[in-house]
């Protein structure tokens, strides 16, 4: 009787992944040189945080959105909270130390510039994100346009 | 996780193609543009310029920096993180519409396909890794584990390792899905979707939003009549200071650790070295030695720059030949005052040395330097990354290195 035999797969991407493997190891061996444990830490973590904390949770937060609105009959107004929450989410996720002045210290010595202003920064930016969202919607509702948010038909063709 | 776990009716080939397509193209820039900057130190040229001295083949493709064109790498420095920061909500996007494969089921199909899932991990992790430290240096934030120049150079390395294996697989399947008009069809569809509150185009303009969003309030950094638009980015909104010296800032006299006491006119001495042997020069003799004009602006790695400024002192060359080499300066050694940061002591080649443009500054704006611009003199040098343009000056030696 003979083994099972493991599938193999495309040969083509096997000789490509063969190619990737020893550039990756090559430079990863330096990469790992000083601390390879927090290295490591912060490779491997950085995909498991996205993919298992960060996603899930703006993923579990825009369902909760749309099945509110949907509860209260309004699911068509989805985007008009999701847009300007996403943006303004997607300045603090990327500004985050500016913002929360984690490094605020090291900032003014280095700079010599303020490090005061960017969180009030950011709530401005999120207000007029919000209230430039409501003004369209206001406008839209005022002229009687329909919200074409959602098309019965999967939108396959573009 | 069961296929039916997955309800967005936005996922699907088209999708995942696009942004896939514009991450292609964005990413390879961002490689490119990082290479040029990192050729842009001159690291084969001397130890103190080298952050990476266990580069071996990486280095590969370094060569002379060039002083021509005088924002080249102004240029280069502020499309790479300006873009880099443009890219996030189309990497968090792409990521979004491929992550039920994360849960896919058997994790493996074949042996083809665990290594896939490997590599899938360097891409990934690798990706979000070059994101994160870039995005967390340019704000001051140090908390990674090192230096910054090594982990976010080979990380880059590690990083590119996978994605061209990944964008040779899979683009043809990308361009495949866009270029004919066909049934949504893969894996990635939901079986059951709910219903849509966006268009696919819709989510797309979304995506594109955030991108422009972030451009728009980071690009401005790059030029001081647009400083303000730049309302989050870390050299955006105000100058720190007015009047000629008020321009932006790396490092200042008091982070550097300068003592007013080494930097006053009667304890200050230039020092500068070289075949016929050592000079010493005190401002007042530097002053009057003669004087040359160049605009020239300041561009720093974490990807912001002033326009140019119009700054006045004298040519390195002409330092050059006062210690003996007269019409053929050789390659330069600048030592800072400076207590602390990677670059006190740096290294500039002979082209960059020889650059009529290139001075050893002792005003700016017409204008004494301001202590935090590198009172009593600064070295200047067309095209140079904004830290080897070394400030507060004290020993210039002149020798091949």
């Amino acid at each position: 009787m003979r083994p099972p035999r493991i599938p193999f797969g495309s040969p083509v991407q096997l000789l490509l992944l063969a190619a990737s493997f020893p550039l990756a190891a090559y430079a990863g061996v330096r990469l790992l040189a000083d601390d390879w444990f927090g290295v490591a830490l912060w490779i491997v973590g950085a995909a498991l945080l996205h993919d298992l904390v960060l996603l899930p949770l703006y993923a579990a937060a825009d369902r909760a959105l749309a099945a509110g609105l949907g509860a209260v009959g309004r699911r068509g107004l989805t985007m008009y909270v999701r847009v300007p929450a996403a943006l303004s989410g997607l300045l603090l996720l990327v500004w985050f130390p500016l913002i929360s002045g984690t490094a605020d210290r090291r900032y003014r010595l280095a700079t010599g510039l303020p490090p005061e202003g960017f969180a009030a920064r950011w709530l401005l930016i999120t207000a007029l994100l919000f209230g430039g969202s409501a003004l369209l919607l206001a406008v839209r509702s005022a002229t009687g346009r329909p919200r074409r948010a959602t098309k019965r038909r999967p939108p396959a063709v573009h | 996780m069961s296929p039916r776990f997955w309800r967005s009716p936005l996922r699907g080939p088209w999708f995942t193609s696009v942004l896939g397509l514009v991450l292609l193209v964005g990413i390879t820039v961002l490689f490119v543009t990082g290479l040029v900057s990192y050729a842009a130190y001159n690291p084969d040229l001397s130890p103190v310029n080298d952050k990476t001295p266990d580069k071996g083949i990486l280095g590969f493709y370094l060569f002379a920096w060039p002083t021509h064109p005088h924002w080249l790498y102004r240029l280069d420095q502020g499309v790479h993180v300006t873009l880099g920061i443009t890219l996030i909500p189309v990497l968090l996007a792409k990521l979004w519409s491929v992550v039920p494969r994360l849960f896919a089921l058997p994790p493996a199909r074949s042996l083809t396909h665990a290594l896939e899932r490997i590599s899938l991990l360097l891409l990934v992790g690798g990706g979000l890794f070059e994101f994160v430290t870039g995005v967390l240096n340019v704000q001051l934030d140090y908390v990674f584990p090192g230096s910054f120049y090594p982990l976010h150079f080979y990380g880059a390395w590690v990083f590119f390792a996978a994605f061209v294996a990944h964008a040779l697989l899979k683009t043809p399947m990308a361009l495949r899905t866009l270029r004919r008009l066909r049934e949504e069809k893969n894996d990635l569809v939901p079986p059951r979707p709910a219903e849509p509150t966006v268009s696919r185009r819709g989510a797309l303009w979304f995506v594109g939003g955030g991108s422009l969003l972030l451009f728009l309030t980071t690009v401005g950094q790059n030029a001081d009549s647009l400083r303000r638009t730049a309302l989050l980015a870390p050299h955006g909104g105000a100058d720190p200071g007015s009047g000629p010296n008020g321009f932006q800032i790396n490092k200042t006299a008091a982070y550097a650790g300068i003592d007013e006491a080494e930097t006053d006119a009667d304890a200050w001495r230039l020092v500068v070295t070289g075949r016929t042997g050592t000079v010493r020069l005190s401002r007042a003799q530097l002053a009057e030695l003669p004087l040359y004009s160049s605009a020239l602006p300041i561009a720093c790695v974490e990807g912001w720059s002033t326009s140019d400024q119009w700054w006045r002192g004298v040519r390195l060359r002409d330092l050059a030949a006062l210690v003996g080499y007269d019409g053929d300066p050789p390659d330069l050694f600048v030592e800072s005052l400076q207590r602390h940061g990677a670059f006190r002591r740096a290294a500039l080649r002979a082209n960059q040395a020889a650059d009529p443009r290139s001075l050893l500054a002792l005003y700016v704006n017409g204008e004494d330097l301001s202590p935090d611009h590198g009172y009593p003199a600064r070295v200047i040098v067309p095209a140079a990354p904004g830290v080897l343009n070394t400030k507060w000056v004290a020993r210039l030696t002149f020798g091949d290195l």
